[in-house]
């Protein structure tokens, strides 16, 4: 298969999975609305004291993307799995990989990129400070792409179980745990005004181990439960 | 080697086989228990700070390293199973899990309860003990997806891309965690093997270890036989001797 092809495959792939996701609207939404929910919570539990915000902005903000980016994962192969897809790209003699990567390409554009940009307003509201904005911008960028990686190949695990929403949580959350640390860890010492270059290496180093080898690892998932 | 591999590799060989060994190895293991215990509570003298309450490491240790050790080996199996469907490889890795959360929540308990009297309090946001807390959620996930599953064929193979998923990650989440605890915690007295640890109380120490060794290996060779069982509750040789029994 030439490079072509494979371009062709994967733009094809993403331009319809943006094009069915912007078309249902609620899905992008719902998720954003979530991440709001979440941080008026904490805002809520914590009390209004500028201070105590401050201290735990980093780590709401973060639990909070944490969360509503594990609750639109479910969204990533249901249809497709519903109307029949999925066992066409799996028949398909295009790379499932490469269909592999469209998807998560896609889903990490309809729901993360959102949660980045709100993330900015949240950071305001919980009093972050201005000098740990680009920071919080940098982890997001870098973080929230992992999740969508790993989410992809547990999503493929479990897709089409029953419970599989409460059982998805389960398996997922325990597998974030090092991007929750880094990229708290960047937010937090940006605050304070310390570096941050060591934590961002650290997570970019996670994100390539996740790009290289999560769409090969979600591929044998799908080929494992729809075998 | 294949050939000889796969012949005692199949489900009905290592039903016989391993009928022998349980007997063996669950009898080396009451004899190491009693001499590591033995060893352990009662020869080795009290510790010059913790005194006796040192002596819950004997329990402790070994499950903290056991914890770790099955689930290599269930990934191991996992990937063994995956790569060359080898069916007793799936077996064991399903066996092992239930035993490795055991193992990792008595490491906990243990560790919880030799806490209170040396640190104080139940529990310490320790990087060990964190990252064993997640361990045994990574072992419930594990579980979880496994009963999720019904075909069990399929709940093998995806529980072993789970258990290789898990094993990229764990040493990912351990320093990550150990790291997040120097940043966030200044020093606290945390270290529980002493650099140093004197040759009478190393002895039993080991001994344990290796009585759990066995432990694991008869306990996890008895349920794999009988998962193998259910496995292959269709196949000609399970039926017959099933009418066997039936006599």
């Amino acid at each position: 298969m030439n490079t072509q092809t494979t371009n062709h495959v994967f733009l094809a792939i993403l331009r319809r999975d943006l094009m069915i996701g912007l078309r249902q609207r609620s899905e992008l939404v719902n998720p954003l609305v979530f991440f709001f929910i979440i941080v008026t919570l904490f805002a809520l539990a914590l009390g209004p004291y500028e201070e105590t915000l401050r201290q735990s902005a980093p780590a709401v903000i973060w639990v909070a993307a944490l969360l509503a980016s594990t609750l639109s994962l479910d969204t990533m192969f249901h249809s497709d799995l519903d109307d029949g897809c999925l066992e066409q790209f799996l028949l398909s003699h295009h790379s499932l990989t490469i269909i592999v990567m469209a998807k998560i390409t896609a889903h990490w554009l309809l729901t993360s990129a959102p949660l980045i940009v709100a993330a900015l307003f949240l950071g305001l509201m919980v009093y972050l400070p201005q000098t740990a904005m680009l920071p919080l911008l940098a982890t997001l960028l870098l973080g929230t792409p992992v999740l969508s990686l790993v989410g992809a190949v547990l999503v493929a695990l479990t897709v089409g179980l029953r419970g599989s929403g409460v059982l998805l949580t389960l398996l997922i959350l325990p597998l974030y745990i090092p991007v929750l640390i880094f990229s708290v860890a960047t937010v937090d010492n940006a605050a304070k005004g310390l570096a941050i270059t060591g934590e961002l290496y650290f997570l970019g180093a996670i994100l390539v181990l996740a790009a290289t080898l999560a769409p090969l690892a979600t591929t044998s998932s799908l080929r494992i439960r729809l075998g | 080697m294949f050939e000889y591999f796969y012949k005692y590799g199949s489900p009905r060989h290592f039903y016989d086989l391993s009928k022998l060994f349980v007997p063996w190895l669950g009898g080396i293991c009451v004899i190491l228990f009693i001499a590591g215990l033995t060893g352990g509570l009662v020869l080795a003298p009290p510790d010059y700070q913790q005194g006796e309450s040192f002596r819950i490491i004997y329990v402790h240790v070994p499950s903290a390293w056991m914890s770790l050790f099955i689930y290599m080996v269930m990934a191991a199996a996992g990937a063994t199973g995956l790569i060359w469907k080898v069916k007793v490889a799936d077996a064991l890795a399903r066996a092992s899990a239930p035993l490795g959360a055991s193992f990792t929540f008595l490491a906990l308990v243990t560790g919880s309860l030799w806490g209170k009297p040396m640190w104080g309090t139940w529990w310490v946001w320790d990087a060990r003990l964190t990252s064993e807390l997640i361990l045994l959620f990574l072992y419930l996930g594990y579980i979880a997806l496994q009963t999720a599953i019904d075909d069990r064929r399929t709940a093998a193979r995806a529980g072993a891309i789970l258990a290789l998923v898990g094993v990229i990650n764990i040493p990912i989440i351990h320093y990550s965690v150990e790291w997040w605890h120097t940043l966030h915690q200044g020093p606290t007295i945390t270290k529980l093997d002493a650099p140093s640890i004197h040759i009478s109380m190393l002895v039993p120490l080991l001994i344990m270890a290796l009585a759990f060794m066995f432990y694991y290996a008869a306990v996890v060779l008895l349920r794999a036989r009988y998962e193998i069982l259910e496995n292959e509750r269709n196949s000609a040789w399970v039926c017959e001797l099933i009418e066997q029994r039936k006599g």
